[in-house]
């Protein structure tokens, strides 16, 4: 497969449960195209299958079936499937992750959240990189607070860090304002926006509150999962 | 930069009483191990400090006579059985003996002594011959007497502390009705010589009406010579025995070895059951932080890393414990020496428990190995935790 530009790429992509001997398609034939530098909101009811979707497409979770690939790269095509170990280094290669409950690591200052992901595999100046984070995200001067010394639109800005600490190309948002108030919400959103402006990083949101994703480039309506309607720039 | 370290440490904070309470079970493990292992090693130093401190590494008494100042006690100073004092000579012929002593033990009832009286003992010695053989005997005042048919004593250092005796101080044999002078005091040397009261060879001789005899001769070996050899040849005299300091070593490590197996038993087990309590720890705060060890796996830690996490917590947990729990044996060596003293039959002067640098580097490897091997079954727990039933909450414990 050859790209231009495209940074995640998905052919009839399935996902299904099984509950007793019934299938529950929890993503049901996905094909979309995600450009470099796009930033995308997903939306849809509970249950819809919104977050099973942007696992699948940030190798949390594997396919039943179909086909995902990375820069070109097929991830998951027929009958192919990764390693555990694998799929670990292309997740902190490629993707930064963000969750509606942050998941700090409540022992730890804020800088020290930030620079856990590089503990993990050596980089250097991991300081500089951490503190430059927190000064684009306003939290510099809290560097050294704990996370329950700060507020949840606070944490999330950290969590933000922590999952751009290690440059990724791909910012993977699930219910990222789940747990504030509709003004923190609205702060994070543009944070986001922000980043997929200025460092042309490609941000991936999923979310059920419609007004929060119009923030985005595009906007995906996942319906028993599937790709029900496309709004702004359409190629799915 | 954040080391694995830090961030391990940070965690076995989150729950300090938790951590605490392993901590405290190792610690006592720790300290049951290193200060059994400290019984073994000290108690045999002190055994062989005990024996060679006699000065002689024989002793030679007639048949049936009890050889130790606190046998002939316990037995009520009766069985002393005499041999010749010209026996001496026969036995300083043989080509292996280096030096030998006169000694002539004699035994009172002092009606004083105790609630209701006891034996007192006292050793007719020559004090020439004595002192070469017992070079580390000093004297805290005065010196040896001046005649060898003086009446004068010398006390050791416990004897003189129990009757408050200085020099110059006169003391009563009783039953016997003789009276000494007190002409020196000695320091203290960690044996029975302490309790013991030292007058003249010939003094003892006449009092204890045993003109040209003795009850022990004791028997340095000269150096490099064969001491089983000259044992053997020993036997041959007519109606002795002879005492070997080794043997008599043997025997009391034979006794003490059937109680330092069960002493260990009980440390292995003190052991186990900390070992059980560090897996159970640590397994209980991986599933607590399931979902946390999830999201670190999707921002990048390997299996391993997290491994390694989990396993540096155990470490962490088994170094603290086991190093606190060799400062504690050290602090309480003396309490568990009076505690042992207790229940041993019998027990050497001098420290009991000795622990050296050896030994606690010996233990704490110990404990670290059994920390490591307890480690492996959370630590891979948690490695195999997988991102998504994380997230999802689902512990797929």
């Amino acid at each position: 497969m050859i790209t231009n530009g495209i940074s995640i790429d998905t052919k009839n992509l399935r996902k299904v449960y099984l509950r007793g001997s019934e299938e529950i398609p929890a993503v049901n034939g996905v094909s979309l195209r995600i450009h470099k530098g796009d930033f995308v909101s997903i939306i849809g009811p509970s249950g819809s299958g919104k977050t099973t979707l942007i696992n699948l497409l940030g190798c949390l979770d594997n396919p039943t079936s179909g086909e995902l690939y990375l820069d070109g790269r097929s991830i998951f095509g027929t009958g192919k499937r990764l390693s555990e170990r694998e799929l670990t280094r292309i997740r902190r290669e490629t993707f930064g992750y963000i969750f509606q409950n942050f998941y700090l690591i409540p022992t730890l200052t804020v800088m020290e959240n930030v620079m856990l992901p590089l503990t993990f595999y050596c980089k250097p100046d991991v300081e500089n990189e951490a503190a430059k984070l927190l000064k684009l995200l306003g939290m510099d001067q809290r560097k050294d607070h704990l996370p329950a010394q700060i507020s949840g639109g606070e944490m999330q800005r950290v969590a933000i860090a922590r999952a751009l600490v290690n440059r990724p190309e791909i910012l993977l948002a699930d219910e990222p304002t789940g747990n504030l108030d509709s003004k923190r919400s609205a702060e994070i959103v543009q944070v986001l926006e922000e980043l997929n402006r200025d460092l042309g990083l490609t941000v991936i949101m999923v979310t059920h509150n419609q007004e929060l994703a119009q923030y985005a480039d595009r906007m995906l309506e996942v319906k028993d999962g599937q790709i029900y309607q496309v709004e702004g720039q359409a190629e799915a | 930069m954040i080391t694995n370290l830090q961030v391990a440490y940070k965690n076995l904070l989150r729950k300090k009483i938790r951590t605490l309470l392993t901590l405290v079970g190792i610690i006592l493990s720790s300290w049951v191990l290193v200060s059994l292992l400290g019984f073994n090693h000290g108690y045999e130093t002190s055994l062989n400090r005990d024996i060679d401190n006699m000065g002689f590494q024989l002793m030679i008494m007639a048949k049936g006579c009890p050889y130790e100042a606190a046998t002939l006690m316990l037995k009520g100073g009766t069985g002393l059985k005499y041999m010749k004092e010209s026996t001496l000579d026969d036995v300083a012929k043989e080509p292996e003996v280096d030096k030998t002593t006169p000694i002539l033990m004699g035994a009172v009832f002092d009606p004083n002594k105790g609630e209701s009286g006891g034996v007192a003992a006292y050793f007719g010695i020559e004090p020439k011959s004595f002192s070469t053989m017992k070079p580390f005997l000093k004297f805290r005042q005065g010196g040896w007497f001046t005649d060898q048919k003086a009446y004068e004593a010398v006390m050791g250092y416990e004897a003189a502390e129990l009757e408050q005796r200085e020099i110059g101080d006169m003391i009563l044999m009783p039953e016997k009705n003789v009276q000494f002078k007190v002409v020196g005091i000695l320091a203290r040397t960690g044996t029975q010589d302490d309790g013991t009261i030292f007058i003249p060879l010939k003094t003892a001789q006449k009092i204890f009406k045993k003109q040209d005899e003795i009850t022990t001769i004791g028997i340095k070996v000269k150096k490099g010579a064969d001491s089983k050899r000259l044992e053997e040849k020993m036997y041959q005299l007519p109606d002795v025995q002879i005492v070997s300091l080794a043997q008599v070593k043997d025997t009391i490590m034979k006794l003490i070895s059937t109680a330092k197996v069960m002493v260990l038993s009980i440390a292995a087990i003190a052991v186990l059951i900390a070992m059980v309590g560090v897996i159970n720890t640590i397994l209980t705060s991986v599933w607590e932080r399931f979902q946390e060890i999830g999201i670190l796996k999707t921002i990048g830690a390997m299996p391993w890393d997290i491994f390694k996490l989990i396993w540096t917590e155990t470490l962490i947990l088994c170094a603290a414990g086991g190093i606190l729990g060799i400062i504690l044996a050290l602090i309480l060596a003396r309490i568990t020496d009076i505690v042992i003293r207790i229940f041993l039959p019998y027990a050497p002067e001098g420290g009991l428990v000795v622990i050296d640098l050896r030994l606690g580097l010996i233990t704490l490897a110990g404990i670290l190995g059994i920390g490591l091997i307890s480690g492996i079954y959370p630590a891979w727990k948690a490695g195999k935790i997988r991102p998504l039933e994380a997230i999802r909450g689902e512990a797929g414990r």
